[in-house]
């Protein structure tokens, strides 16, 4: 059984309670070394989240979908690479990568639609969520999704549901080859530095892990043998929160409350002096 | 396998792939078609940096994670693999002790066997077949076999084999195959690096795998009911020609090639006898033969495997077909002729949780006019079938057997929905009408069903348990026996299936028991359910020690001898008996594996010999360029293709979204992979103008079939005898059934068989391929 607590909180000021709390980390490691693209990952997410099967077009490539979809959050990439001369085919899973500095939460305007646990879990609270799709601007991996009929946006939660009550995420369970792992995100950081060692003493020169900085660091890690060009798994090389975000969420934000406050003020002073608006 | 070693079973679980060195998948693939098993081998790279060689027409999932990948041109796997014995003998790669003393390397052979121009002496035109008296062990005056322990004898099997594989240089290997010489021999280094005792390697292929799900107590109850020809437990079909059970014994028995040859099929009067108990009961006595009579007889020529049978339905000799688990119209080759041989059929009975493609080929032509136009239309079809409505795998009890040859016993999830019925409760009920219109009306050869033993509970639903203490077998107390060693032949036994002996005791079922327990520490976990045969997880495993009973490689050793007694796995080799007393393997009457095996029917060693179609000339012995033996049929429906107008290779497969003709009718798996492909190699695809996802036919002498292509550069180009060679992949698991549909992709593929399996060439035909 895993307590958690809300550690931050979307458009809602001041710290939520219990945030300083420390609590055990909840994090997944993906070994796309030991990957063979199986799908068991996709099926059990699928499964587990009730999702709507769709049936996409045909993209020439074993991928089921290009892209990770409002009722699809766990998809393997595939793709088509050489390397000295040599076919290889890389197939990775994508997902949320739950940031520890979240840029969907830092974009969301709606008070309580996103929040991070202080187990690192980032999850959409559907019932305050606005479908603004700012969230969708703020994350620098592309993967929250909006569902055009409900109007909500939707993506992983790292099986939030079950991880609360001590089971490990469904994809982790499905894995065949035990190339995910789930545990704390320090444990897990250390599995994916020693495999990397097993590699490069392996003549894998370029494997390393792939925990990037620009957002904090993630609680989805990998280890990529080609760590160089992570862009060949569909990973981004350098993710940053938009500077857009950052901006107005950061040193900026007394811009936006001052314009807020500047609009209410200008309302109320344009009835003072105009009074209410005739009718006619 | 069988003739190799005495079984034709995977002869270690896949927690053992685990301790390998070195993994070749050759002709399987895996991580696409066994991902679950396939975690061992990842846990052998992972924790014993095991080297993957990957050797396959496709650069598939296998592939993707494979230390080394070789292209391969489908259907030459003989010419790659005689190459690596050809390289391991002249590198001096493998072990000679073992081969001393676990195989028949040092057995003589008659004066006069030959091989010259594609040809293995005794060959008879005529009969398209050969006498193999030549090919026979030359025998000392108690009719054992000589040998020469050195190896060194011009009539032993190793100078043989060395001579034979003296051909299967790595150029010659690789104008076969297709890949270059320098390929072939990189991958020969690191298989043939297992040849010490402290490197293991393994071998994964797909022929291995085919045990997968099969419920014994269905294939039990079946068998019971007198439809199946073949006796199960790898005991022979009687024939015509062997009147009584004496002559049956006499004639399927082995006796002995070697003096310290344990010769366990001596014991094939216990098993057979005990089985024809459990067949008829008190109704099997000494003076009926134990109901040898009952039993239905083979032809001294016929053949019951699958090609034979669907040739005699199209020839109109078979009046009903009884159809459970299984698809024939889309899994056997040649779709058009299979949808014509069935709608010869007078009635068919199909038991499925889903409307099949064969249930439903008379709609086949109305579907999909452009892929079954020569199917006769549905108002001229005067098969009756019945399509009944059984329980899937989830609403059964009973065990299912897995590529370890673990028996493991399941609960059943949940009831049938509806009308559906589980697979016994439909075949008793069938079994009990059909006894009683016999009753009734008589008929011929009514005694054998009238003489069944039917002593269930409830006849007309038998529990599978029940059925699964009948399997194991009791003994004249009633009490159910320990094992197949408690079986006699005096009809005081009764066993269903000898090599199950021991899966449920009276000690109860140990197909259900799940310990953890490992005590070895090789991943063999004895308690958990229950390995065929005797709990043994490992076959063979006395070979993996040498003459003194000393492993190999003490590292893992799956068995070893104290001085007085065998510890570690349950010994495939009398308990009590000293390593000297016998040869390892104890099924053969030789006592040892042979590489050299007279009981194949194209030749005692593995030969290249091309595809019936193939783009290239023998490059060993273009007189006699493919399988002399291979079963060709010459209906109107089995047209053969050339070069000229199907340039290519087409090769069919797998993939891991999908299992067979199945999951098309589930809408989870089906989202995965919704639509059927082709794969094109890249040049191809440039040469006739085809772009990623166009729209192509693929066309062979057989049918036709269209889908989206997949252009991809995991699909290359070959050299074979100095030209470029493509191949096409077509993954199967498409019909015109189901929630998704596309072509029967075994619309291409021909009737064309192995002599000794009678498998069908799925793998390698010619094809053309075309952009629309």
């Amino acid at each position: 059984m895993m307590t958690t607590f809300i550690k931050a909180i979307s458009a809602t000021p001041g710290k939520p309670a219990g945030s300083s709390r420390a609590t055990e980390t909840a994090a997944k490691l993906i070994d796309t070394t030991t990957c063979i693209g199986c799908k068991a990952c996709e099926v059990a997410c699928q499964e587990w989240n009730n999702q709507q099967v769709t049936f996409g077009n045909f993209e020439g490539t074993y991928q089921t979908l290009p892209d990770l979809a409002h009722n699809f959050w766990n998809l393997i990439k595939f793709h088509e690479t050489e390397l000295d001369g040599q076919p290889l085919w890389l197939m990775s899973k994508y997902q949320c990568m739950h940031c520890v500095d979240p840029g969907c939460l830092k974009a969301c305007p709606a008070p309580g639609a996103i929040v991070q646990y202080s187990n690192g879990i980032v999850d959409f609270n559907s019932d305050a969520c606005i479908g603004c799709g700012y969230c969708m601007t703020g994350c620098p991996f592309d993967v929250p999704k909006l569902n055009p009929e409900t109007k909500k946006v939707q993506k992983c939660t790292l099986c939030t549901d079950r991880v609360s009550v001590g089971l490990e995420p469904a994809c982790i369970k499905a894995c065949p080859t035990n190339c995910l792992s789930f545990g704390t995100r320090e444990d897990l950081l250390r599995k994916a530095e020693d495999r990397v060692a097993v590699l490069k003493s392996d003549g894998f020169g370029t494997a390393g892990v792939y925990n990037p900085t620009g957002v904090g660091g993630t609680h989805v890690v990998y280890v990529l043998a080609r760590a160089d060009q992570p862009e060949s798994y569909g990973l981004p090389k350098n993710p940053q929160i938009p500077w857009t975000v950052s901006i107005w969420k950061g040193p900026l934000k007394w811009l936006g409350n001052a314009l807020l406050i500047g609009g209410i003020l200008g309302t109320f002073l344009h009835y003072l002096r105009y009074g209410p608006q005739d009718p006619e | 396998m069988a003739a190799t070693f005495g079984r034709g079973a995977m002869t270690n679980g896949w927690t053992d792939v685990a301790n390998a060195d070195v993994v070749l998948v050759m002709g399987g693939n895996p991580a696409e078609n066994h991902p679950v098993g396939f975690r061992f081998v990842m846990e052998a790279k992972r924790v014993r940096k095991a080297k993957l060689v990957t050797i396959d027409p496709r650069f598939n999932r296998t592939a993707a994670v494979s230390d080394l990948y070789v292209p391969i041109r489908a259907g030459t796997d003989i010419a790659f693999l005689g190459g690596l014995i050809h390289y391991a003998i002249t590198h001096d790669l493998f072990q000679r002790e073992y081969m001393k003393l676990h195989t028949n390397a040092s057995f003589l052979i008659k004066e006069g066997f030959s091989f010259s121009e594609g040809l293995f002496s005794g060959w008879d035109e005529d009969k398209k077949a050969y006498d193999k008296s030549s090919w026979n062990y030359e025998l000392d005056g108690s009719g054992y076999a000589k040998v020469d322990p050195g190896l060194e004898h011009p009539r032993s099997v190793f100078q043989l084999m060395k001579q034979h594989y003296s051909r299967y240089t790595p150029e010659t290997v690789a104008s076969i195959c297709g890949c270059s010489a320098a390929e072939f021999e990189k991958a020969a280094s690191i298989i043939c690096s297992t040849g010490k005792p402290d490197r293991q390697g393994t071998i994964l292929y797909a022929l291995g795998w085919t045990q997968h799900s099969h419920s014994v107590q269905l294939i039990h109850t079946a068998a019971i009911m007198g439809a199946w020809n073949a006796l199960p437990g790898y005991l022979r079909s009687p024939r015509a020609n062997q009147p009584t059970l004496a002559a049956y014994l006499n004639e399927t028995t082995p006796r002995p090639l070697r003096p310290n040859s344990m010769n366990y099929w001596s014991n094939t009067p216990k098993f057979v006898v005990s089985l024809l108990k459990a067949y008829y009961g008190d109704q099997a006595t000494r003076q009926n033969d134990f109901g040898y009579d009952f039993l239905p007889k083979v032809g001294e020529t016929d053949n019951y495997s699958w090609g034979y049978i669907f040739d005699r339905m199209y020839a109109g000799e078979i009046d009903g077909m009884i159809s459970f688990g299984m698809n024939p119209v889309a899994n056997g080759p040649n779709t058009p002729k299979m949808l014509a041989a069935i709608s010869k059929l007078k009635w068919m009975i199909v038991a499925e949780c889903f409307e099949t493609e064969t249930a439903a080929f008379w709609k086949a032509r109305e579907l999909a006019e452009k892929y079954y136009a020569s199917a006769p239309d549905a108002s001229r079809i005067n098969t009756e079938v019945f399509l009944l409505p059984a329980a899937c795998f989830a609403e059964k009890d009973g065990a299912f057997v897995n590529s370890s040859r673990w028996a493991q016993w399941k609960n059943a999830a949940l009831d049938p929905p509806g009308q559906a019925k589980r697979d016994q409760e439909i075949i008793a009920r069938l079994f009990l009408k059909i006894r009683q219109l016999y009753e009734q009306e008589g008929g011929s050869a009514a005694q054998p069903l009238l003489s069944m033993a039917w002593n269930w509970q409830n006849p007309i639903s038998p529990e599978l348990s029940e059925v699964a203490r009948e399997i194991n077998g009791r003994d004249a107390a009633g009490k159910q026996v320990a094992g197949f060693g408690a079986l006699a032949d005096d009809g005081s036994t009764a066993c269903g299936n000898w090599i199950y002996a021991g899966s449920f005791t009276e000690a109860g079922n140990m197909m259900a028991r799940r310990g953890q327990e490992d005590p070895t520490g090789l991943g063999l976990y004895p308690n958990w359910a229950w390995n065929w045969p005797a709990n043994r997880r490992i076959l063979y495993n006395r070979a993996s020690a040498d003459a003194a009973g000393k492993p190999w490689d003490p590292s893992r050793a799956p068995l070893r001898w104290s001085g007085s007694s065998w510890s570690g796995d349950v010994a495939d080799y009398k308990a009590d008996a000293g390593p000297e007393a016998f040869g390892a393997f104890i099924m053969l009457p030789e006592g040892v594996a042979k590489l050299y095996a007279t009981d194949f029917a194209e030749g005692p060693f593995p030969e290249h010999y091309e595809p019936v179609e193939s783009p290239a000339e023998n490059a060993l012995h273009s007189n006699v360029s493919s399988n002399p033996a291979a079963k060709v049929f010459h209906t109107d429906r089995d047209p053969l293709g050339s070069a000229k107008d199907f340039p290519y290779i087409g090769t069919t497969y797998r993939l891991t979204e999908h299992f067979h003709y199945w999951t098309k009718n589930i809408a989870g798996t089906s989202e995965l992979q919704p639509h059927f492909f082709v794969e094109v190699p890249e040049a191809l695809a440039r040469e006739k103008g085809i772009k990623n996802r166009d729209m192509v036919r693929v066309r062979s002498a057989r049918g036709s079939v269209e889908g989206r292509a997949m252009v991809t550069r995991r699909m290359r180009g070959l050299q074979v005898g100095g030209k470029t060679v493509y191949q096409i992949g077509l993954p199967i698991h498409w019909g015109f059934i189901g929630r998704v549909t596309g072509p029967l992709v075994n619309n291409l593929s021909p009737s064309v068989l192995d002599p000794n399996s009678g498998t069908p060439e799925y793998k390698g035909f010619l094809v053309n391929i075309e952009k629309i």
